[in-house]
């Protein structure tokens, strides 16, 4: 199995036996690992058809549905983990997904890809023109990602929101970056948040 | 007692050779002693149900499939039609190497109460006259068939379902099934199909209804020496048709093409090949379907509100059930629209049962479940691959 590498930090820092709502889930791939090495009971929530399709076709749970939209349908604390990954940049109300995340599980994972990396800051700096990078590949008219968000925004967004952070973790390519130096270095970031 | 048919099954004890035993294969038909206790008050007894058994029931009966058809379909899923002769009626998922496989599984499809295709409803003999029972048939609700469905499954020996599948009024009674006995359905299929008949799904069905009642032939019900109501019938059926199309499915087909002819002929012949295709497939129905079977059927769906049979509250139906879920829409069908299944997906989070949905995309409207669906193939064949 090979997992984003995002994806492999989170699934290795599920509790065994937990129950998850993966938000965002794409074509089930961190589900299946959970299950399949972690016994976990994981629950999908996916916006593109195709890709909820081959996720039920692996025999996982999961509804098609929005994340903007759907999340409020889930009752309080119903979960041991909400995550989320590569997905609140593309959220139209981040601010409320991530109110939702915290409601609906105990803790919440949340990955994103950072938009203060160093080539991205050259990209705009030398070549005046919007970023496009192996972590952000599409083009300014056909991204998905609307809310760009850098290491530092969602640091300062937790804090002022008092939420509690238990964990990060600062990928550049498959390796590890430590979090002095991330805002610039890193060009994913993994929270592990609660309440 | 009602007159045993040629292909009805005498009773056999459990231990018979799968391959002799009479309970299983095509067209059989069995009368259960009943009593059936009806919704609507009354004790239905015997009970005749015509069905069809593909593939054989394993040594711990674990595979088993009940297949539950919509409000014009029938116990031939797989098999060709007595009198259409046209091949069975979802031979796109059920088959060697489908979803539904009958080289794994054991699968069950019965033609539902009140139908007329072999089941008791009106069109059957009342042991007690001696005479079809037309409009002397008690109403009967989309959980009076769950409850036909169980007494048959009891028949062949299947205690729990591995699973049970059924798009639109099928989905209904798949629904039904986790609500009613909790305890005897592992997964659950739920195709194009909705909780609740919705105001304007009833409005439609009563325009069939009263079309069927308006035609002379009618005669509240006693035709069955005379000709039937097939124009009633033919009209409802057209109405129906409609519903089961979209429009955009409508306009690729026909267009407004003209039938037959380079111009309109300024009269009321069909002119339009939408009218020449409705005429024919109003017809068409009558040759296979009873006028009265239609009236309590699209009555039984009317009547069909599951939150209602739980105390107002859709995830109450689902409390005490362990079956995991399958909900599939389609975008273009406006019959039973995607909200109708997200509210079901919502009923089934708050009661925690597990649950996968998916709206496909495809032109042919609330029909689309019976056409050639690569996802909707790959959905069902996933999720009941995955009971374990």
């Amino acid at each position: 199995m090979n997992l984003r590498t995002d994806l492999s930090v989170i699934a290795e820092n599920v509790a065994q036996g937990s129950r998850v709502l993966d938000i965002g889930c794409g074509d089930g791939a961190l589900m299946a690992a959970l299950r399949d090495t972690r016994d976990v009971d994981a629950r999908g929530l996916e916006i593109d058809a195709h890709n909820v399709a081959s996720a039920v076709a692996r025999g996982l749970s999961v509804i098609q549905g929005d994340a903007d939209i759907d999340l409020a349908g889930y009752p309080d604390g119903s979960f041991d983990y909400a995550i989320l990954s590569q997905t609140l940049q593309t959220a139209r109300a981040p601010d409320l997904v991530l109110d939702h995340l915290l409601r609906i599980g105990r803790r919440a994972f949340v990955s994103f890809p950072n938009f203060a990396h160093w080539r991205v800051r050259l990209s705009l700096l030398w070549g005046g023109r919007m970023p496009v990078t192996r972590q952000l590949p599409e083009s300014w008219y056909d991204t998905p990602n609307i809310h760009h968000v850098t290491i530092d925004d969602f640091r300062a967004f937790v804090k002022a929101r008092g939420i509690i952070v238990e964990d990060a973790w600062f990928l550049s390519g498959d390796k590890r970056t430590g979090a002095g130096g991330a805002s610039l270095l890193a060009e994913h970031a993994v929270f592990l948040l609660r309440r | 007692m009602v007159a045993r048919g040629m292909l009805d099954t005498p009773a056999i004890d459990t231990a018979a050779n799968p391959s002799t035993d009479q309970r299983f294969g095509l067209a059989r038909r069995v009368t259960l002693p009943g009593p059936l206790r009806l919704d609507g008050g009354v004790l239905l007894s015997p009970v005749d149900i015509a069905y069809e058994t593909y593939g054989t029931l394993n040594a711990d009966a674990s595979n088993a499939i009940l297949i539950c058809h919509a409000l014009t379909g029938d116990q031939h899923v797989a098999s060709h039609h007595p009198r259409t002769g046209k091949p069975g009626w979802w031979t796109r998922m059920v088959g060697e190497g489908k979803p539904i496989d009958p080289a794994r599984h054991f699968i069950v499809c019965a033609n539902v109460l009140g139908s007329c295709m072999g089941t008791s409803g009106p069109a059957t003999v009342n042991p007690a006259t001696g005479r079809p029972w037309a409009m002397s048939f008690p109403v009967i609700t989309i959980r009076d068939m769950v409850r036909a469905q169980a007494m048959l499954l009891d028949h062949l020996g299947v205690g729990v379902l591995h699973a049970v599948v059924g798009g639109s009024m099928g989905g209904m009674q798949a629904l039904s099934w986790p609500a009613t006995f909790p305890d005897r359905v592992k997964a659950c299929v739920v195709i194009a199909s909705t909780a609740r008949h919705t105001a304007q799904n009833i409005a439609f069905h009563e325009v069939g209804r009263q079309a069927v009642m308006a035609d002379p032939n009618w005669r509240g019900g006693e035709y069955h020496d005379d000709a039937a109501p097939t124009a009633g019938l033919a009209v409802a059926r057209m109405a129906a048709h409609i519903t089961y199309l979209s429009e955009a499915g409508l306009t690729e087909k026909f267009g407004r093409r003209l039938q037959a002819r380079d111009a309109k002929s300024f009269g009321f012949d069909a002119d339009f090949q939408v009218e020449s295709y409705l005429r024919h497939q109003g017809l068409a129905f009558t040759d296979r379907f009873d006028a009265n079977s239609y009236l309590y059927i699209t009555r039984a769906m009317d009547y069909f509100d599951l939150a209602e049979e739980h105390g107002g509250l859709l995830a109450n139906a689902f409390r005490a059930t362990k079956s995991r879920f399958c909900l599939v829409s389609f975008d273009t069908d406006w019959l039973y629209p995607t909200a109708e299944s997200r509210a079901i997906v919502q009923a089934l989070n708050a009661a925690g049962a597990p649950v996968s949905f998916v709206e496909l995309s495809s032109p042919y409207g609330h029909d689309a479940f019976l056409l050639e669906a690569p996802d909707l193939n790959r959905v069902v064949d996933g999720f009941l691959r995955a009971g374990r």
